[in-house]
């Protein structure tokens, strides 16, 4: 090993503190940028490995009930490659554990039970057999929820009337990664369930004897999918075609590519700004590191040792440092992608993870840090070259603080002569200073945006919980009832309010965009679930107008005044064209309302409600909706505070959880470059300090005029900071927002608060330890040094 | 003829001049020398008398600002910075008045930094061997007196076998003792590997072990004595 290189081991060994501190910030900053590429890579690669091992159909193409003979036709539309009909019904399960109707979706298998299409996954037991009618697989995550294993019996009502049947087996399906309730948002592994059934079984309590009411189908690779779609709708038509739709508007796979492209948005967003700060920062003390090296820089030149062999020397140094960090934040990164991918394994249910690891990701992240730290270096090391080997091994020339009078004589009386020594620091040297502040405001910056959109998430909560929707709890029909429905539910006992609402599902046009949702008819002067504009007053809802949230406005990209087309889903399927009176502030979904009165209206089906919002005690609730469930009418009950608790958890614990990760990230960037900038300020003065001590300053006194820098420093800092980071949430809350949900970019006071509390520990933290070593200063040592 | 032979410097009106302007500092006022081959030479004067710049400038370490000078064929003032590196590397030892030996190398690794791009090196233990520390090779600067950092700096200077070895007050830390043995070594340097030494310091005693003495006083060389009679560094009185 060359004597350079041993220098290197034992400078890196004298900077542990520095270097390990440095190799922290880029670790971090690789890290947030491998673990989430790994992650996106990870979801999106196990979907498509999913969807194709267990054939997953590209159309999806409901009806009312048509003949068996209409899949040939289907099979011979150009693009087809493969065709299956199944019966599909919605089941309310009841169960005497839960206490609770449960909904489920009801799905036919052939006899074989090998489905050609939306294959299953059998997790457990065994699949039905031929001739066992009431033998059922049961959907895996809501079994392991509720308690349910192959042997046992459950009780389902469908299509009126109310079953025994036994569960043989365990599925899952790449049809139901996300699993919510059909109209829900927020998955709930005991909310919803699907059952599996052979198809005699199916045929005879659906009524589909010969017939099918689903047809999936398989596309070839370049098959055009909307042609596909116009030709199955044209072929389903007269037998109550429902309206096909594609993979992208399958509820669940939704979900999913939604959640992986909010993933890679906030890819796109978050870890870059990460990395750039830590880049920046990683600049700035290199270059001090090497500054504080002149001398002996000029002492290799004066033997003879060439500029570019100096330089590569001092590069050697900043690579190790720099490919510490990335390597370390490189494996951390892959480690918590895979733990993060299992996270995300409870809320969508992959039965396996294909792991991904981007080399890319990698490779940026090194090569950002290497560029940035050597950049550092470099620019020092020219303007150290420039000078002869003669004037390098001098300290530099003191600065000349003759021209800082501001803080002269007439200051002598209002300032001591240690704040003198720190006013004059700071002026004559600005751009140093300058350096500090933007380095410690970017880390206060990323801690006020993390901070927002902490409080971003508990908004969305609370908007659409409490302010959004008040009531209790909503009662879905199976299909749209009379209005004088509400009258009979709202004589029950224990119940407050009722509040009717038809839900539609329909087809949202305007010029080439479209989105698959539904419009929800409320009632004029509603209380329990409103349509709210962002000052939270009650949008007007006008008998002619629709009214978008500002979510679905945006996918439309329409405005108050455009008109759009609407394609009714359900009924006589009508097509209509409406102007849009009004946008909404929703932070979950997409939603877009009516008037319930217009709705029905230009319907054509006056006074019909598919669902009631009622408010009613609490002690009340578990008892109603047990009577609800054995109403056949009834397609389901969600209670408001079971999909609270849900939506928190998956918040939490689910996609939402990187935000805790991120913000542990951005206060440990926040106390790097503060403790850096601290010591660095330490090392550049440690002369002036032990001459002070000599002096006879105490040490106080002495730590005095480098803490009051610092102090200074930080002080500026915090305002920039707090304005940086408040353009820096809008950005963070436009990664972490998906079509799902939204995270407002929310300013609260106590956000900023926290922010500052974290900017400012790390100060104290920093200055103590800087401290501790102004004290330790062995001052005949310190003054040894050749002046 | 610009160089003559036999000599290792000639020197014709070199002058330097710091700043600019009413700060300006002449710290070489046109000094016209000539340093033959394998002597020891003592540059005497007050501080500021311009005996650094002169060393720094001939070192290759500092450039002139006016005149010119020849190393052997070579003419200093004319050559590139890569040259000017190159010249140092191959020919040029130096010693400082604080040593600035790298604190994070040992003693050997000291030298080593050096024997690593000489053309013509000696062994660092030789080096080292020669200025009576062999047995302390494995010390960091740290664990090291001031006499015995200052050995190992000029074990580092000789262990290229430089043509030239330039000592800068190279005793001026030490005390009369440790002094002695220090220029020991240097006068053994000269006579062994009949290196030109030109050592510049204030202690005037020094002079007597030199072959010249050149007097400098406000940039300009104000007497140059030659010694028919040496002493030992041993008979200096300090």
């Amino acid at each position: 090993m060359s004597p350079l290189d041993k220098k290197i081991v034992r400078t890196l060994r004298r900077l542990k503190g520095q270097a390990v501190a440095i190799a922290s910030v880029i670790a971090l900053g690789v890290m947030t940028l491998v673990m989430m590429t790994g992650l996106v890579g990870t979801l999106s690669e196990t979907r498509s490995t999913y969807y194709e091992r267990y054939r997953l159909a590209d159309v999806f193409a409901p009806a009312a009930r048509a003949p068996q003979t209409v899949l040939q036709h289907l099979a011979n539309l150009p693009g087809v490659t493969a065709v299956e009909g199944r019966v599909i019904g919605g089941a309310l399960i009841t169960l005497e554990e839960a206490g609770r109707p449960v909904r489920a979706t009801a799905l036919s298998i052939p006899r074989d039970a090998r489905p050609l299409l939306n294959n299953y996954m059998l997790t457990s037991g065994r699949a039905p057999r031929v001739g066992r009618n009431d033998e059922v697989l049961l959907l895996q995550s809501f079994a392991d929820a509720v308690g349910l294993a192959p042997g046992d019996s459950l009780s389902a009502t469908m299509n009126g009337a109310r079953r025994t049947f036994v569960v043989v087996g365990l599925a899952q399906s790449p049809e139901f990664i996300y699993i919510a309730a059909p109209g829900e948002i927020v998955p709930d592994d005991t909310r919803f369930a699907v059952l599996w059934m052979l198809e005699d079984a199916m045929a005879a309590a659906f009524d589909m004897k010969g017939a099918f009411n689903e047809a999936l189908l398989l596309l070839s690779r370049n098959a055009n999918t909307q042609e596909v779609i116009a030709g199955a709708n044209r072929l389903l038509d007269k037998y109550g075609g429902l309206g096909a739709y594609g993979l992208e508007d399958q509820a669940s796979n939704r979900f999913v590519t939604e959640e992986i492209a909010g993933l890679r948005a906030t890819v796109g967003v978050v870890p870059p700004i990460f990395l750039a700060i830590a880049a920046f920062l990683l600049n700035i003390v290199i270059a001090r590191m090497i500054q504080s090296e002149r001398e002996q820089i000029g002492i290799l030149k004066a033997f003879g040792y060439t500029s570019l062999e100096i330089g590569v020397h001092y590069f050697k140094l900043v690579l190790v440092i720099a490919l510490c960090g990335a390597v370390f934040g490189g494996a951390f990164g892959i480690l918590s992608g895979r733990l993060l991918s299992g996270v995300y394994q409870t809320y969508y249910k992959f039965p396996f993870l294909v792991f991904q690891i981007s080399a890319g990701a990698f490779a940026l992240g090194v090569s950002v840090s290497v560029l940035a730290a050597s950049a550092g270096a470099i620019l020092v090391l020219r303007s150290v070259f420039i000078l002869t080997p003669a004037i390098a091994m001098r300290p530099p020339a003191p600065v000349d603080y003759s021209k800082t009078g501001a803080f002269g004589p007439r200051m002598k009386r209002l300032l001591d002569q240690p704040t003198r020594m720190v006013m004059r620091r700071i002026v004559r040297q600005p751009g140093r200073i300058l350096g500090a502040i933007v380095g410690i405001a970017c880390g206060m910056a990323l801690s006020v945006g993390m901070v927002s959109i902490l409080a971003g998430f508990d908004k969305t909560i609370d908007m659409t919980f409490s302010v959004i929707d008040r009531s209790d709890a909503m009662i879905s029909f199976t299909h749209p009832l009379s209005d004088t429905v509400q009258y009979e539910l709202a004589s029950l006992d224990g119940v407050h309010a009722v509040e009717p609402v038809r839900v539609v599902p329909v087809e949202f046009r305007h010029g080439l965009r479209q989105y698959r949702g539904a419009v929800n008819g409320l009632q004029e002067g509603a209380r329990l679930n409103r349509a709210l504009k962002s000052d939270l007053e009650p949008v007007e809802l006008h008998t002619n107008g629709i009214v978008l949230s500002t979510a679905l406005a945006k996918v439309l990209n329409a405005e108050i005044g455009d008109t759009i087309e609407i394609d009714v889903l359900e009924g006589r399927r009508p097509n209509l064209t409406v102007q849009v009176t009004g946008v909404a502030e929703t932070l979950l979904g997409s939603p877009a309302y009516m008037s319930l009165e217009g709705l029905n209206r230009i319907l054509k089906e006056p006074g019909r409600v598919s669902a009631v919002y009622l408010s009613a005690e609490s002690d009340r609730l578990e008892a109603l909706q047990l009577y609800f469930a054995e109403l056949p009418r009834v397609a389901g009950i969600s209670v408001k505070r079971d999909a609270e608790q849900a939506m928190q958890k998956i918040m939490n614990e689910g996609a939402g959880s990187t935000r805790y990760l991120m913000a542990l990230i951005a206060a440990v960037i926040a106390f790097g470059i503060i403790y850096n900038t601290a010591r660095i300020s330490f090392a550049e003065s440690m002369r002036d300090l032990a001459s002070l001590r000599v002096i006879g300053f105490t040490k106080g006194e002495a730590s005095y005029v480098l803490l009051g820098e610092l102090a200074v420093v930080v002080l500026v800092a915090l305002p920039l900071g707090a304005l940086m980071g408040y353009f820096l949430s809008f950005a963070i809350s436009a990664g972490f927002s998906t079509d799902i949900y939204q995270v407002p970019s929310v300013f609260n006071p106590s956000g900023y608060g926290t922010a500052v509390l974290v900017v400012l520990a790390a100060s104290i933290v920093s200055g103590w330890i800087v401290k501790r070593d102004v004290d330790r200063v062995d001052l005949v040592e310190a003054l040894k040094i050749k002046e | 003829m610009k160089h003559l032979p036999g000599y290792t410097f000639r020197t014709e009106a070199l002058s330097k001049v710091y700043g600019e302007g009413e700060a300006a500092v002449h710290a070489l006022r046109g000094v016209d020398l000539e340093i033959p081959k394998g002597e020891m030479i003592v540059l005497l004067g007050a501080s500021g008398s311009g005996k650094s710049t002169l060393l720094n400038i001939l070192g290759g370490l500092d450039r002139a600002s006016g005149g010119h000078a020849w190393f052997e064929g070579t003419e200093l003032t004319s050559l590139s910075d890569r040259d000017l590196t190159l010249y140092r590397r191959h020919h040029v030892g130096f010693v400082f008045q604080f040593y600035n030996l790298m604190p994070s190398l040992t003693a050997e690794e000291n030298v080593e930094l050096v024997t690593e791009i000489a053309q013509n090196p000696m062994r660092p233990a030789d080096a080292l061997g020669l200025v009576g520390l062999d047995a302390r090779k494995d010390h960091f600067p740290a664990q090291l007196s001031g006499g015995e950092q200052q050995r190992v700096a000029i074990a580092r200077a000789i262990a290229k076998t430089p043509t030239v070895l330039f000592c800068d007050e190279p005793t001026g830390a030490l005390d009369s003792q440790t002094g002695r043995a220090v220029l020991r070594v240097l006068k053994d340097v000269n006579e062994r590997l009949n290196t030109t030494v030109l050592i510049v310091t204030h202690a005037a005693a020094t002079a007597d072990m030199a072959d010249r003495v050149i007097k400098f006083a406000d940039g300009m060389i104000q007497d140059v004595q030659v010694n028919s009679e040496k002493l030992t560094p041993d008979e200096i009185n300090w």
